[in-house]
C-alpha cells in the first residue's frame, strides 16, 4: 500500500489533489481512499489530506501518519506545521519551491524535489492552485499511477478547458522539477 | 453493473437520491448539513433531478415539510446531522405515526457541549425511541445501495414507516472511495414509482395525525409498535431483490470470523471496518477473536443476534456515545437487556470509543481486547480518556 501526505494551505487544491490521484489509481483498477484532515474549513489555514492506494481493499480510514511520500503545496507551511513528521528515511519529499532541495533534506530524507510550481502556474492557469503541477512533479519522480490515468482523472474533474491548461503546466512539471543530487533514479 | 468511480461518499448519496427520482428534497442547506444536499440542489438546479429543492430554514422545517409533502403523495427525502437532528426531533416521532415512507440520512456527529463537529452516534442515540427503521451503514457503497432499498421498503404498502440511514460523518461524509453506481431502469425495475396508500387530497378527504385521548393512545402506540415488529421479513424481502440487481447481500446482522469465536467485537457503523483488521490481527495470533456488526438497529434484530453470537464467551460492545448516570453505552444496554434470560450468557464488555471524533484505530481495539481478556476491563468504561 502507497500512502501519500498533502500539506496546504485551505484554497491551493490539497484536497483536491489526494482526490485527483486516488480517482487515478480507482481508473486503473486499484483500490483507493482519499480525505481531507476533518475540521472547519477556511482559506489560508493549514490543511492536510490523506490518499491511499492499494492493489486490493483497503479496510483503514485513519490519518496517514507514517507516510511514504509528502507532498508540500505552500513552502511557508515548514514554519507552521512539521510536514515531514512521520515521513519515512527512504521516503519521497516534493516541495512547492523556488528554493534547491537540499534547502529541505534536513539531513535525514534524500529523495527530496523542488519545483518552482507557484510562479508556473501563475503563468499558464493564472491563479495559484498548485494541486495538478505537483502531481505532475509526483509522477516525474515515482511510479504510482501512469500519466494516461491521472490526465484522464483530471480531465473527468474539471472538464476538458481547464484539462488543457493542467496538461500544459504538468508538461512544464516534467521539465522544471529539481531533484536532489543524492536521489539516483532508478 | 458500471465499473468503479472514484467520489466523495455524499456525492455517491446524492446519486442514490437523484436515481430515486425523488420529488421533493427539503433540508436546511448549512451547518451542520454535508454535501448530500448542495450536490442534489445543483441536480435540480441543473435539471438532471426533477423535484422541488426547499432551502428551508431549520431541520424543523425540513422535515415539517417532508410530512406534509410525503402525505399529498410525493417521494421525499432529507438529511441532516447532529444538532440539525436535535432541532427536528419534534417532528422525527410524529413520522412514524402518521405512517409516513420518508427516507433520511443522518451523517452522525456529535451533539453539543462541548461545541464539536466531529464524529459519534450522540445524535442518533437521542431519537433511539423515535418508531423509525434504523440502519447503520460501515462504507460509501452501503450508503449508496441503502438508498434506494431504504425506499423500497418504506414504501412498502406493508410496512409504511420512515427510514433513518446511519453514516457516520466525516469519516464516511467526506471520504472519496471507490463505488459502483447503478444504471437508472436497473434501480427503476426495484424501485417502482410510489404508490401511498392514503393521500391528502381534497377530493377525498382523509385525516392524519389525528387527536388521540386516553382511550385510544394506548391502542395506537401498539399499533405503530407492531408495525415497526411487522417491517423485518419486509426489510430482508428488500436486501434479498437488492442481492439479485446489484450481487451485494446484506443481512441484519453481519458477522466475520464468529463462528468459533470465544470473544466478539460488536460494532455498528464505519467501525466495522477498523474492528475487522484488528480481527485479522487477532487471528493471524491463533486468538478465536470473531466481529458481529449491527445493521439494523430499529426494529432490533433479536434472532439475528442469537444465533450470531453462537456460543462467545465475551462481548466486547462498542458504543459511540454516553449515556449519562446510566447502565453504560446504549447499544451495551440493549445488549445486556437481550441476554439476560439465557442460561449460559456471555460477559458483556463496554467500551464508549470514538467520542467527537477521538479517533479509534486497529491498536485500539487490540488494546481493548487485552484489558477484557485480562480482566482489566469489565462492566463499562469510556476508553482511551486521558488522566
Amino acid at each position: 500500500m502507497q500512502e501519500i501526505r498533502f500539506h496546504g494551505r485551505g484554497g491551493q487544491g490539497a484536497v483536491t489533489s489526494a482526490e485527483l490521484l486516488a480517482q487515478a489509481a480507482i481508473i486503473e483498477g486499484k483500490y483507493a481512499r482519499a480525505f481531507p484532515s476533518f475540521g472547519p474549513e477556511r482559506r489560508g489555514a493549514p490543511v492536510t489530506a490523506f490518499c491511499r492506494i492499494n492493489d486490493g481493499p483497503i479496510f483503514l480510514r485513519s490519518v496517514i501518519e507514517k507516510p511514504d511520500i509528502v507532498i508540500v503545496l505552500d513552502s511557508s507551511l515548514f514554519r507552521a506545521v512539521n510536514v515531514t513528521e512521520g515521513l519515512k528515511d527512504d521516503g519521497i519529499l516534493i516541495v512547492n519551491s523556488a528554493n534547491a532541495p537540499s534547502h529541505f533534506t534536513s539531513g535525514r530524507l534524500h529523495k527530496v524535489a523542488t519545483i518552482d510550481a507557484t510562479r508556473i502556474v501563475l503563468d499558464v492557469l493564472k491563479q495559484p492552485i498548485t494541486n495538478t503541477i505537483l502531481l505532475g512533479s509526483l509522477l516525474r519522480v515515482a511510479d504510482i499511477v501512469s500519466m494516461d490515468s491521472l490526465l484522464s482523472s483530471i480531465r473527468h474533474r474539471f472538464g476538458d478547458k481547464a484539462f488543457r491548461l493542467n496538461m500544459q503546466v504538468i508538461e512544464m512539471a516534467y521539465k522544471e522539477i529539481v531533484i536532489h543530487p543524492e536521489w539516483k533514479q532508478e | 453493473m458500471g465499473k468503479y468511480l472514484g467520489m466523495e461518499v455524499s456525492f455517491a448519496a446524492a446519486e442514490a437520491v437523484k436515481l430515486c427520482n425523488v420529488d421533493v428534497v427539503a433540508a436546511y442547506p448549512i451547518t451542520p448539513q454535508t454535501h448530500i444536499v448542495e450536490r442534489l440542489s445543483q441536480f435540480v438546479a441543473d435539471g438532471e433531478l426533477d423535484a422541488e429543492f426547499v432551502p428551508v430554514e431549520s431541520e424543523h422545517s425540513a422535515l415539517s415539510l417532508c410530512v406534509g409533502s410525503q402525505a399529498a403523495g410525493a417521494r421525499s427525502f432529507t438529511c441532516t446531522s447532529s444538532q440539525g437532528l436535535a432541532l427536528m426531533s419534534e417532528i422525527v416521532y410524529i413520522v412514524p405515526a402518521l405512517r409516513l415512507p420518508i427516507v433520511m440520512i443522518l451523517a452522525n456527529r456529535s451533539l453539543s457541549g462541548p461545541l464539536s463537529i466531529w464524529n459519534d452516534h450522540s445524535d442518533v442515540m437521542s431519537v433511539r425511541d423515535c418508531g423509525w427503521i434504523q440502519l447503520f451503514v460501515e462504507n460509501g457503497q452501503e450508503v449508496f445501495d441503502h438508498v434506494i432499498i431504504a425506499y423500497k421498503i418504506a414504501e412498502n404498502h406493508n410496512v409504511l414507516l420512515p427510514v433513518m440511514i446511519n453514516m457516520d460523518g466525516f469519516i464516511l461524509s467526506h471520504m472519496f472511495e471507490p463505488i459502483k453506481l447503478m444504471e437508472q431502469e436497473d434501480v427503476d425495475a426495484y424501485l417502482p414509482p410510489y404508490q401511498p396508500k392514503f393521500v391528502l387530497h381534497p377530493d377525498k378527504p382523509v385525516t392524519m395525525g389525528a387527536y388521540a385521548m386516553p382511550a385510544l393512545f394506548t391502542e395506537a402506540k401498539k399499533a405503530q409498535e407492531e408495525a415497526l415488529l411487522a417491517s423485518y421479513p419486509h426489510i430482508l424481502q428488500a436486501w434479498k431483490s437488492w442481492e439479485k440487481v446489484s450481487g451485494r447481500s446484506y443481512h441484519p446482522v453481519e458477522t466475520f470470523c464468529s463462528e468459533d469465536a470465544e470473544t466478539l467485537f460488536i460494532t455498528m457503523g464505519s467501525l466495522g471496518e477498523t474492528a475487522g483488521e484488528a480481527v485479522r490481527v487477532l487471528r493471524g495470533q491463533g486468538k478465536k477473536v470473531g466481529l458481529l456488526k449491527l445493521r439494523l438497529w430499529r426494529p432490533f434484530p433479536f434472532h439475528d443476534f442469537y444465533k450470531a453470537i453462537g456460543n462467545a464467551q465475551r462481548l466486547i460492545v462498542l458504543d459511540r456515545a454516553v449515556s449519562y448516570g446510566g447502565p453504560g453505552g446504549p447499544v451495551a444496554g440493549e445488549i445486556r437487556s437481550a441476554l439476560y434470560n439465557m442460561e449460559n450468557r456471555p460477559q458483556v464488555i463496554n467500551f464508549v470509543a470514538g467520542l467527537g471524533g477521538r479517533e479509534v484505530s486497529v491498536e485500539s481495539f487490540l488494546e481493548m481486547f487485552i484489558s477484557s481478556i485480562e480482566g482489566k476491563a469489565s462492566g463499562y468504561q469510556l476508553f482511551g480518556v486521558r488522566g
